[in-house]
């Protein structure tokens, strides 16, 4: 530690700060544009001058690490003065556009220009222009507003892990660019809009929407993957205009997915609005309660076991357990939250979370990654993989891969193969990567649902967890098993039991005839000819996505913005959204909807309010009386899943094969239909 | 008004590909970097890009193609070739003439008679102005700052080439030369050894080093 004054308040920082962090320490405010603490230090914007007592001039804040007795300054005359000076070079080409320019109001040259701007401009001479460049489809560019702070450089590189963007030509010519006209080909590039100081960078698709200070902001969860991304929900009126990033260091940091960001204009696209029920053939709209008899009629002398619930990826964890009360209250053993097929061992939580914490993964110093795609899969979460690999340096952090080789991962990896066998190889000791993991002290291994949704998926996850505890991955201290969850319910549905009980069927098999009604709870991802023809089928959920069409009854629900719920992240961790807006119409949130039904064949639910349904949670599972906190749990003395029979040695497949199109929200995304024709389909925008 | 124009509004090749010439220089080049610093390369690879193009083409500039190929050489994006190529105004990003003349007009060229150099220049070329190429695609004239050979001053660089010593009509003359495909001998255009004083010697005349 380094003791140093700052404006007469002695602080302790560690050694190899720098000025600005001793600055923020001892609690005063530094201007900057160009300084941000996820990114490399540049120093190219100067607005952080401060005073350092002996020396000759002020100096950049960001980019000077202090030493033992210094002395900084941050608000005399010459500090004030430089800054001042500092804002007039910026201001002399930025144009002074606010009142068009949607980064008015949240704009950090703006907020400075009010402390460090003089009234009038001095510059008489004629300000420069610079050509919009074409980043792609979700980020609107206007250069001209650049004060080329680099950040987006440095972010593309550093963070996103696709260098393509760059500054090209030198002093007064220069200019960010990605220098060919392309759109750039990252997960996180909607991040670039926040991270850009003024208005060069811009949402597209939120272009001229709104003021910022129109806005109501509501504190919510990203449900498009399993990270659990903390986001706040944007609204005005009626309608969410968009989602940003909430910072949480345990989980996103600062960043947020694309498919997260970008698919809130989905919210507004092919809701259902009211209840519909199917009549000769056809659907027709109907009040509630009319829709529930026609339930209750079809339900009225159908054995329990013959009555079945899916949920789906977007649920919140109270529906579900709403809907599983349900089936257990109609005497119904056949539930699944796994229409994607997936299996695991649901005899300890280790054995289907991500065990080593998102933000372990900056410990591990070894990785073994078996079926998954983390990059699309849950971005976020690979950029924080990209961070523990930049930090390792050169080799300190290999990383294996076993699944289809796929477009850069973002990191250096080395593909193992990509078929189970892999994993027998490095048991017993013949594949060279097993040194590899031998020699870390502490390997992580992920396993992903191109590995789980296979008919051996218990094999391989025994396999990998045995592999996990013979190479030290498991141990005191340290839990280097990783399942990588993709959709947002699916860690609360395990939580909750949402699997087939005695005798129950699977949801593979409700929909193969194996039961005469079936509840689908937003689920959507399956192809709704699998359905048998003489299933009566109940679609809630919030969007007319396939299953809707195929249904005979129709719930309007509530999509993720209009209820107050609970999700659970691929790492176990219980966070909770907020309701950003009411649903459309008739729509109701979900669990009451199930509270209501429950009413109408007699099976009251015992909970009226969310706040005992919240109760209930916490008895079905105590995990959930921790909201937001992940406790850490000893996976030394655990036996492993059980998994026996034979592996197939089919190589893994990718999830999914378009990032844009993975649930209904997105599916009905203007936004997200654009992104998929650009970056997944580019063939045939060229055709046409 | 950028220095260097929008990539899309530049007539690019389709490929580029190092001859052996190049990749024999290539070569002698990363042999000096350790491998994982091989992204040093880049600036002398940019100009055996430059080079190869004007032995080929007779224009010697960087196309895309060539950064790219350089970028995949190197094992870095391909940004970061264009970011140097574009920085570095040695490195030509559109197409040039076959005789790149360029003409210093910083200070001590200026006092001594640049403006006279240039508008030889473009007498003879009839370029009209900095950055232009004349109509028969042989010069391209470009403004450069100080090339550090002020006590020759003005000077005009052909090329890798130093003409020193010029004045209007002499430019005209090398211009000319130039046209007929000569390569007038570098160095001062007048009667001097390399900075020496015009007319030979005029101190230390009878030093015994000399007369012995």
């Amino acid at each position: 530690m380094v003791k140093v004054t700052v404006d007469g308040i002695v602080v302790d920082v560690p050694s190899g700060s720098s000025a600005l962090q001793a600055c923020e320490a001892a609690g005063k405010e530094i201007p900057r544009f160009c300084f941000h603490e996820r990114l490399s230090v540049a120093g190219n914007c100067r607005m952080c001058l401060v005073q350092v007592v002996r020396a000759p001039k002020p100096v950049a804040s960001c980019g000077f690490p202090v030493a033992e007795g210094m002395e900084i300054l941050t608000d005399t005359e010459i500090v004030r003065k430089a800054r001042r000076a500092v804002m007039e070079f910026l201001l002399i080409n930025h144009p002074l556009d606010c009142p068009i320019c949607d980064q008015g109001g949240e704009c950090d040259l703006q907020d400075q220009a009010f402390g460090y701007g003089a009234d009038h401009s001095r510059y008489q001479e004629a300000k420069r222009a610079v050509k919009d460049k074409y980043l792609g489809p979700l980020v609107k560019t206007v250069m001209t507003r650049c004060i080329q702070c680099t950040r987006c450089i440095r972010f593309a590189t550093e963070i996103a892990g696709v260098p393509e963007l760059g500054a090209v030509s030198r002093g007064e010519n220069m200019e960010v660019t990605n220098y060919v006209e392309k759109a750039l080909t990252s997960e996180l590039s909607g991040n670039l809009i926040d991270i850009c100081p003024v208005g060069a960078l811009t949402s597209k698709p939120y272009a001229f929407t709104a003021r910022p200070w129109e806005l109501k902001r509501t504190d919510s969860i990203d449900v498009s993957d399993a990270v659990g991304t903390n986001i706040s929900l944007h609204v005005r009126g009626t309608a969410v205009l968009r989602a940003v990033p909430r910072v949480n260091d345990a989980v996103n940091e600062e960043w947020l997915a694309d498919k997260g960001r970008f698919s809130v204009d989905g919210l507004k696209h092919r809701r259902l609005d009211r209840p519909w029920v199917r009549v000769h053939g056809k659907l027709q709209a109907v009040s509630w309660q009319d829709a529930f008899v026609a339930i209750g009629r079809r339900l009225d002398g159908v054995p329990g076991d013959r009555i079945g619930a899916i949920a789906g990826d977007l649920c919140d964890a109270e529906s579900m357990l709403a809907l599983k009360d349900l089936m257990t209250a109609l005497g119904s053993p056949n539930i699944d939250c796994r229409q994607d097929g997936a299996d695991y061992d649901l005899s300890h939580r280790a054995y289907y979370t991500f065990g080593t914490t998102i933000a372990g993964i900056e410990d591990a110093d070894a990785l073994l990654i078996v079926g998954s795609i983390p990059r699309q899969e849950a971005p976020v979460l690979n950029a924080r993989i990209r961070k523990r690999f930049l930090a390792a340096g050169r080799g300190g952090f290999p990383i294996g891969l076993v699944g289809a080789p796929t477009a850069d991962p973002t990191y250096k990896t080395e593909l193992l193969g990509e078929g189970p066998e892999v994993l027998a190889a490095l048991r017993d000791g013949t594949h060279p990567f097993a040194e590899v993991l031998k020699a870390a002290k502490k390997p992580m291994i992920i396993v992903g649902h191109g590995a789980l949704t296979r008919p051996d998926a218990r094999a391989i996850l025994a396999s990998a967890w045995s592999l996990a505890a013979e190479t030290g991955a498991i141990g005191a201290g340290w839990n280097g098993f990783n399942v990588l969850h993709r959709t947002a319910s699916r860690v609360a549905g395990l939580d909750l039991g949402l699997v087939p009980g005695k005798g129950g069927r699977s949801a593979a098999g409700m929909m193969s005839g194996g039961v005469d009604v079936l509840w689908l709870l937003g689920a959507d991802e399956f192809h709704t000819a699998q359905i048998g023809p003489q299933t009566f089928v109940i679609y809630q959920g919030h969007h007319g996505d396939a299953a809707a069409a195929r249904a005979d009854v129709i719930l309007p629900g509530a999509s993720y913005a209009e209820k107050s719920g609970t999700y659970v992240n691929t790492e176990g961790r219980v966070q909770r959204s907020f309701r950003a807006v009411m649903p459309p119409g008739d729509a109701r949130e979900d669990w009451r909807i199930l509270r209501a039904f429950s009413e109408v064949v007699g099976h009251t639910l015992p909970y009226d309010t969310v706040e005992v349904l919240r109760e209930r949670l916490a008895t079905v599972n105590p995990v959930f009386r921790v909201i937001g906190g992940l406790d850490a749990v000893d996976v030394s003395a655990l036996p492993g899943p059980t998994g026996a029979g034979a592996v197939s040695s089919a190589p893994f497949r990718p999830v999914f094969d378009d990032y844009y199109q993975t649930d209904p929200i997105c599916r009905a995304s203007p936004t997200m239909g654009e992104c998929s024709r650009i970056y997944v389909h580019p063939r045939t925008v060229a055709a046409e | 008004m950028s220095a260097h124009s929008p990539i899309d509004q530049i007539e690019q090749p389709d490929s580029f590909a190092f001859d052996a010439e190049s990749e024999e220089q290539i070569a002698a080049i990363l042999a000096k970097y350790p491998p994982e610093r091989k992204a040093s390369g880049t600036l002398p690879l940019l100009y055996v890009v430059q080079k190869q193009m004007g032995r080929q083409t007779g224009s010697a500039w960087v196309p895309r193609v060539a950064m790219d190929e350089i970028a995949r050489r190197l094992e870095v994006a391909p940004i970061r070739v264009y970011e140097v190529a574009t920085f570095y105004l040695m490195f030509n990003t559109k197409p040039i003439g076959r005789y790149h003349l360029q003409v210093c007009t910083t200070t001590s060229c200026w006092l001594r008679g640049s403006d006279d150099v240039v508008a030889a220049c473009k007498t003879a070329t009839g370029i009209s102005g900095f950055g232009q190429s004349s109509a028969d695609g042989l010069f391209t004239l470009t403004e450069v700052e100080c090339l550090g050979a002020c006590a020759n001053a003005p000077i005009l660089q052909v090329d890798d080439d130093f003409y020193e010593d010029l004045d209007g009509p002499r430019t005209i003359e090398l211009i000319e030369a130039l046209r007929r495909g000569e390569r007038p001998t570098p160095g001062p255009m007048i009667d001097r050894v390399n900075s020496a004083p015009e007319g030979g010697r005029k101190t230390l005349a009878d030093s015994p080093a000399d007369q012995g």
